[in-house]
């Protein structure tokens, strides 16, 4: 039974999607990349929920 | 923007020599408009309809040079049906609604622009802005009141209390005029804010961009298409969109560093297209090599100096927002001024032009920078999270609504001071603020038609039967009863408008809901009229 939301919740999904990239405006790679691992590790404990973290790892393994 | 390669289409003008050029006192005309662009013509041709009689400049004695629009939306189209060339342009463009976007090779996402019907205007259209120009041209050239003067250009301008004084040269040498207003439409490099010294600031994208217009003879469908890292032209962008006359617009991203004069050579073009079209046979048209930029004027009201579409405000074409929502600053500027020329309104009124019309501004330059953002990462860590995008979008919807290429143009809604708030909720489509939506009718004669085709010049009361007779609108408002005027044959206008029996609407001269009650009240009507003229 798959409990990862993959329809889209947000409002305005343009804001969502601009407020990702201005966090990592003027970021190199290296530093990006660990603001997403940080931002990761934020989220996945706002999930908080062991199944749908292992769900959205295997989808964005697969994509 | 550099041009190069001919293109066959190019109307000319010719220059006249006016009598204000001989006159021995500066003349002096209630309104000068700078720039025969879209923008310019739009207004010159708005005011005139209102009685206000308009002198337009323009430097050029031609149209149809460069690629520039090809998408005309819906709103704009319903006010170019209100100057009286709507329906020609819809005749003459090509009608599209559906969109494909493509990653790679996959089709990863399609969309369908409009799927409400009964609506007399389509979406959006296709059709090359110098059409567009020519149809307003012809327009503006059967009104009176529009003196349009070509190889007018606009050298000098002295700013007065209640007027401005300029100076235009002309192929016969300069002469001065005097205008109690001037509305400056004269496009993106615009003359008059140079000569006011302001500045235009904001933001130019480092991306340039390869616009071609081709002529092909193609049996491809009627969609947009637009590729992200296709095969045919790997790591960049691709939109492919065609217009009337088997031409079609390609825009091709080239990324910051390309050379552009050599980018623009048509051998190096023919072999970018040729690696996208096949073996398909096609005639380049017009080829130019672009760089965007998203900016605007801190102001629109300067004076007596008043700023309408690019002149004021500039926008990727991502969206198709630009002159799209130049002719939507024609329009809601049109009435006001006229409305203060003839003494209907004070000068506020004019102060509300700037206040609705940089909101469409903010949110047209919001959505193009988004949009272009998104298509040109400017970073290699934003490209990351853009491919990410990419990469989930076959799988997960909410990817797919994150892809931007282009959020296209719709009627902006004002939040407004000309506005009288709502006392009863209402559901619907109709949103205070915002143009009404158009919708089906029925004609007292039984013939069919359409409710915005019915909406008059001025204000106009919409109201709804409750049995008793209809109310009398009051002073300076015209009265459209549904069910004596027109009929709401299938109940759409009563869904749209959320309408109960007795309700009554408000519309501005352009058509926008500026007030609306579940039963009349004269007194509130007539409160709310004024309050759109600018007078509480
Ligand atoms: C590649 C491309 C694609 C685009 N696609 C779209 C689209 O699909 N939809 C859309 O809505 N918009 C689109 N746009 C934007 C659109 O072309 C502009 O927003 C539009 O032309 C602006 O109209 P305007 O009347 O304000 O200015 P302009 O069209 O620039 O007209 C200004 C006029 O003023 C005249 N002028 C200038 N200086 C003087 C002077 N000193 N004296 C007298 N006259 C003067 C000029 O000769 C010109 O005729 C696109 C633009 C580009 C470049």
């Amino acid at each position: 039974m798959t409990k990862l939301v993959t329809a889209s919740q947000f409002a305005d999904p343009d804001a969502a999607y601009v407020a990702l990239v201005e966090a990592r405006r003027s970021l190199d790679e290296q530093a990006a990349a660990a603001l997403d691992a940080r931002l990761v590790l934020i989220l996945a404990n706002h999930i908080g929920d062991i199944d749908v973290l292992r769900e959205a790892i295997a989808l964005a393994k697969g994509a | 923007m550099t041009t190069s390669a001919d293109r066959k289409t190019v109307y000319r003008y010719d220059y006249r020599r006016s009598a204000d050029q001989d006159a021995r006192a500066i003349v002096r005309r209630p309104v000068v408009v700078v720039g025969a662009g879209p923008v310019g013509l739009a207004a010159a041709i708005d005011l005139a309809l209102r009685g206000v009689p308009v002198v337009l400049i323009d430097d050029a004695d031609r149209i149809g040079e460069g690629s520039r629009g090809i998408c005309w939306a819906k709103r704009t189209l319903e006010i170019c049906d209100r100057l009286g060339v709507g329906e020609s342009l819809v005749a003459q463009g090509v009608t599209w609604k559906l969109g494909k976007l493509y990653h790679g090779d996959d089709l990863v996402f399609s969309f369908d622009l409009l799927p409400e019907d009964g609506h007399k205007m389509p979406a959006f259209i296709n059709l090359q802005q110098y059409y567009l120009e020519k149809a307003l041209v012809g327009r503006a050239g059967e009104i009176d009141d529009i003196d349009l003067r070509w190889k007018n250009r606009l050298v000098g301008l002295e700013q007065h209390n209640d007027h401005v004084q300029l100076t235009i040269d002309t192929p016969d040498g300069p002469y001065r005029l005097a205008a109690d207003w001037l509305i400056a439409a004269d496009g993106a490099r615009s003359s008059t804010r140079d000569l006011l010294g302001l500045s235009f600031s904001g933001v130019t994208f480092e991306d340039k961009f390869l616009i071609a217009d081709i002529r092909m003879a193609a049996d491809l469908p009627t969609e947009r298409r637009f590729w992200f890292d296709p095969p045919f032209h790997s790591g960049q962008s691709a939109l492919m969109h065609r217009q009337p006359d088997n031409v079609w617009r390609i825009d091709l991203q080239l990324g910051p560093d390309a050379d552009v004069a050599e980018e623009q050579k048509p051998e190096r073009v023919t072999a970018r297209l040729e690696r996208m079209l096949g073996d398909r046979p096609f005639d380049l048209e017009w080829i130019s090599v672009y760089r965007f930029n998203c900016r605007r004027l801190d102001r629109f009201i300067h004076g007596r100096v008043i700023f309408v579409g690019d002149a004021a405000h500039q926008v990727s074409p991502f969206g198709a927002r630009g002159a799209n929502s130049g002719i939507q600053d024609a329009e809601n500027l049109a009435w006001k001024l006229g409305a203060v020329i003839k003494g209907e309104a004070g000068e506020a009124l004019i102060g509300s032009y700037e206040t609705e019309r940089i909101q469409a501004a903010d949110e047209n330059i919001t959505h193009s920078t988004r949009s272009t953002d998104f298509i040109a990462p400017h970073t290699d860590a934003e490209r990351a999270l853009r491919n990410a995008v990419l990469a989930l979008a076959p799988k997960a919807e909410f990817a797919r609504r994150m892809i931007n290429s282009g959020r296209l143009s719709v009627a902006t809604f004002y939040g407004s001071p000309l506005s009288t708030p709502d006392e009863s909720p209402f559901a619907g489509s109709a949103r205070l603020g915002a143009p009404l939506p158009d919708c089906p009718i029925r004609n007292p004669d039984g013939s069919a038609g359409y409710l915005l085709e019915n909406l008059g010049d001025g204000f106009t009361l919409l109201t709804f039967r409750n049995g008793a007779s209809p109310p009398s609108a009051p002073e300076g408002v015209s009265r459209l009863s549904v069910g004596i005027d027109i009929d709401d044959a299938d109940g759409t206008l009563a869904r749209r408008l959320d309408a109960t029996p007795g309700a009554v609407y408000l519309l501005r001269p352009d058509h926008h809901l500026c007030g609306r009650w579940r039963k009349f009240d004269r007194a509130k009507v007539s409160a709310a009229r004024d309050r759109a003229l600018g007078k509480l």
